[in-house]
Formats: C-alpha cells, sequence, structure tokens
C-alpha cells in the first residue's frame, strides 16, 4: 500500500497551489484517479485522513473522481471506453488497443478555499 | 466569520515531482549512453535469480551494474555482486516500491559514463511500482509459472505500466501445472501487443533472446 505516500504528495501539491492561488485554509480538495493509476479509492481516502494530521489540511475532505479506462481504437479510428480495466478493446467493435487514452490519471483538479 | 468556500480549479500531477526526478534521470541515462531497465514482480517470482543470469552472461563484454530495492536486508545484493557486477543495494524501510529520489540517491558516486546497461530490481509488489516512473528505457514484468495465471488480470496496472513481460521459470511449467496459454491470452487482455519472453534462469531456456532484446536496446520507452 502506497496510497499514504500519494495521499502526502496530494497534501504538499494542495498547499503549494493554496499558495499560488492566494491562500486561506483548504477545506476539500478534488482528485481524479484512473484505474490504470495503481491507487485504490478507498485506501487512499483512509490514507488522506491520517496524513492530514498535524498539516494545516487537518480535517479537509478528500473528493476522489474515478476516471473511466479509454482507448484509441484503430478500427473505430476514435477515442473509445475499453470494455474493462483487465480488457483493453473497444467496447464499440472489439478491436484491442493498448494506447491508452484516459484511465492513468492521478491528478489534483480543484482546491475549496476558505 | 468564514464565507462560502471558493472553488479553485487547479491542474496537478499528484506525482509531479517524482516525474520531475525521472525526467532528470531519463536525461542522464540518455547523456551518458547507459541503457536502463527496470524489473518489477510479486515477491517469489524470480527477479533476483534472473537479473543475476542477466548481469553474469552480459558482464564479459559489457558494462553493467544494478539497484537492488528491498524493504530489508542486503541479501540481494549480495547475491547479485556474485556475478562481478557493481551492485547497490536500496533498503526502503517500510517503502513497498522504489521512487526517482531513491534511484538518484542510490547512483551518487556511479559514473554513468561508465556502464552500458544498468538494471535497477524493484521491491517485490506488483501493485505499488505501477506509479512511478524510474526514468528507466524498459519496464519488465514478471510472472512465475508458479504463479497464477490471472495475475494480469489481478493486477492490470502494472502490466499496463511494463513494456514487456516475462514468464519465469518456464523448467518448472509442467511441475506446476500452469497453463501457459491462458496466461500469454491474459496478458495480451491487459495489454495488446505486449511482447512476452519464456525463460529459465537455470536451464537458460529464451535467456538468448532476453539478451539479444536488451543488447538491441531498440525495444522500451526511449
Amino acid at each position: 500500500m502506497h496510497e499514504l505516500s500519494i495521499a502526502l504528495s496530494i497534501i504538499e501539491g494542495a498547499q503549494e497551489e493554496a499558495e499560488r492561488h492566494g491562500g486561506g485554509r483548504v477545506s476539500a480538495v478534488h482528485v481524479k484517479v484512473g484505474p490504470l493509476s495503481g491507487v485504490v479509492r478507498d485506501s487512499l481516502l483512509f490514507a488522506y485522513d491520517l496524513a492530514c494530521e498535524g498539516t494545516p489540511l487537518n480535517g479537509s475532505r478528500l473528493l476522489v473522481e474515478e476516471t473511466p479506462v479509454t482507448i484509441h481504437c484503430p478500427a473505430c479510428g476514435m477515442e473509445r471506453a475499453a470494455v474493462s480495466v483487465e480488457q483493453l478493446c473497444c467496447s464499440v467493435c472489439g478491436k484491442p488497443s493498448a494506447e491508452v487514452m484516459q484511465g492513468r490519471e492521478l491528478e489534483v483538479v480543484a482546491l475549496e478555499l476558505e | 466569520m468564514a464565507g462560502e468556500p471558493r472553488l479553485v480549479e487547479v491542474r496537478r500531477n499528484v506525482l509531479k515531482h517524482n516525474d520531475l526526478v525521472a525526467r532528470e534521470l531519463r536525461r542522464r541515462f540518455q547523456e551518458a549512453g547507459v541503457y536502463v531497465a527496470s524489473l518489477v514482480s510479486s515477491p517469489g517470482s524470480g527477479k533476483t535469480t534472473f537479473l543475476e543470469a542477466t548481469l553474469t552472461k552480459l558482464r564479459p563484454n559489457r558494462r553493467v551494474a544494478a539497484l537492488v530495492g528491498d524493504l530489508a536486508t542486503d541479501n540481494d545484493r549480495a547475491r547479485l555482486a556474485r556475478s562481478g557486477a557493481p551492485v547497490r543495494q536500496i533498503v526502503t524501510g517500510t517503502v513497498c516500491h522504489l521512487d526517482a529520489d531513491m534511484v538518484t540517491k542510490a547512483l551518487d558516486g556511479w559514473e554513468l559514463r561508465d556502464l552500458d546497461f544498468l538494471f535497477v530490481e524493484n521491491v517485490g509488489n506488483l501493485v505499488c511500482p505501477s506509479s512511478y516512473d524510474l526514468g528507466e528505457n524498459l519496464r519488465l514484468v514478471l510472472i512465475s509459472v508458479t504463479e497464477g495465471e490471472d495475475k494480469p488480470l489481478k493486477y492490470p496496472s502494472i502490466f499496463n505500466s511494463a513494456d514487456v513481460a516475462v514468464i519465469t521459470k518456464i523448467d518448472l511449467l509442467r511441475a506446476a501445472e500452469f497453463d501457459l496459454e491462458a496466461s500469454l491470452r491474459n496478458i495480451q487482455s491487459v495489454r495488446p501487443g505486449m511482447p512476452v519472453l519464456q525463460v529459465s534462469a537455470k536451464t537458460g531456456e529464451g535467456m538468448e533472446e532476453w539478451l539479444r532484446l536488451v543488447e538491441a536496446g531498440g525495444i522500451g520507452r526511449g
């Protein structure tokens, strides 16, 4: 489980971004997590609360948006949803593709500042 | 009184620091002309044996070195050092993966120009290493025939983050009743087009193909 290191990186990143946007207390952090990021949502939520202790983000909420996996389908010639993370092929025509367009993200996308 | 919280949009990769350090490593490796391959797998799938055989076979003609990550002990460093190659242990303590900072620190004092190949053996773990770029040219994911054929389906992220899959202990294929066809199908399902090697570091089966591949240096992420 590396979600604790990930949580610490989120907190560090959120603090830096908060400063950059005029400061204030961070009450919530919105993150996007793809199924291919290697991060498990529930473990991350658990680790986040622990990691926040003793930091200015103590008591803040972590809101996790899970993104779907999409691939570039060479047959359809466009971005398509993959059947699943275990089956990287086009959900429309079934063509396999390793060209992942979305699903690896691990990003802080927004902050709520007070 | 605090007012309504204001929502500020940011776009920040959580692993930005690691990615920057990895990018710098990749630049250094390229500048020094050293080809870097990393190995990930679950504990006990034969990374160290595979790497020891690789170092031993490459060493007569090539300048090779290795870094090896473990939670504790430097047993693997001692094993790999039998090949005669310079080897450094990275003891991660409680951390279940290597990151780019650890690799940078472990390389301290090594002249990369004096190397043709550097191998980085990650901590035995099929989950956490997938998130961390180490600046390598090639990432191998190893799965042994004594593990389940469905490992790729259970750990799609690590297979997706790797460039080549290596099925190890192929000499035990029958004894382990490993369904090779199913494992190949599962690898292709999580990572279509992934090259797969079948090796036994013990008997040497498949090692020539692997060595040709790494000598050519033409695979991986550039």
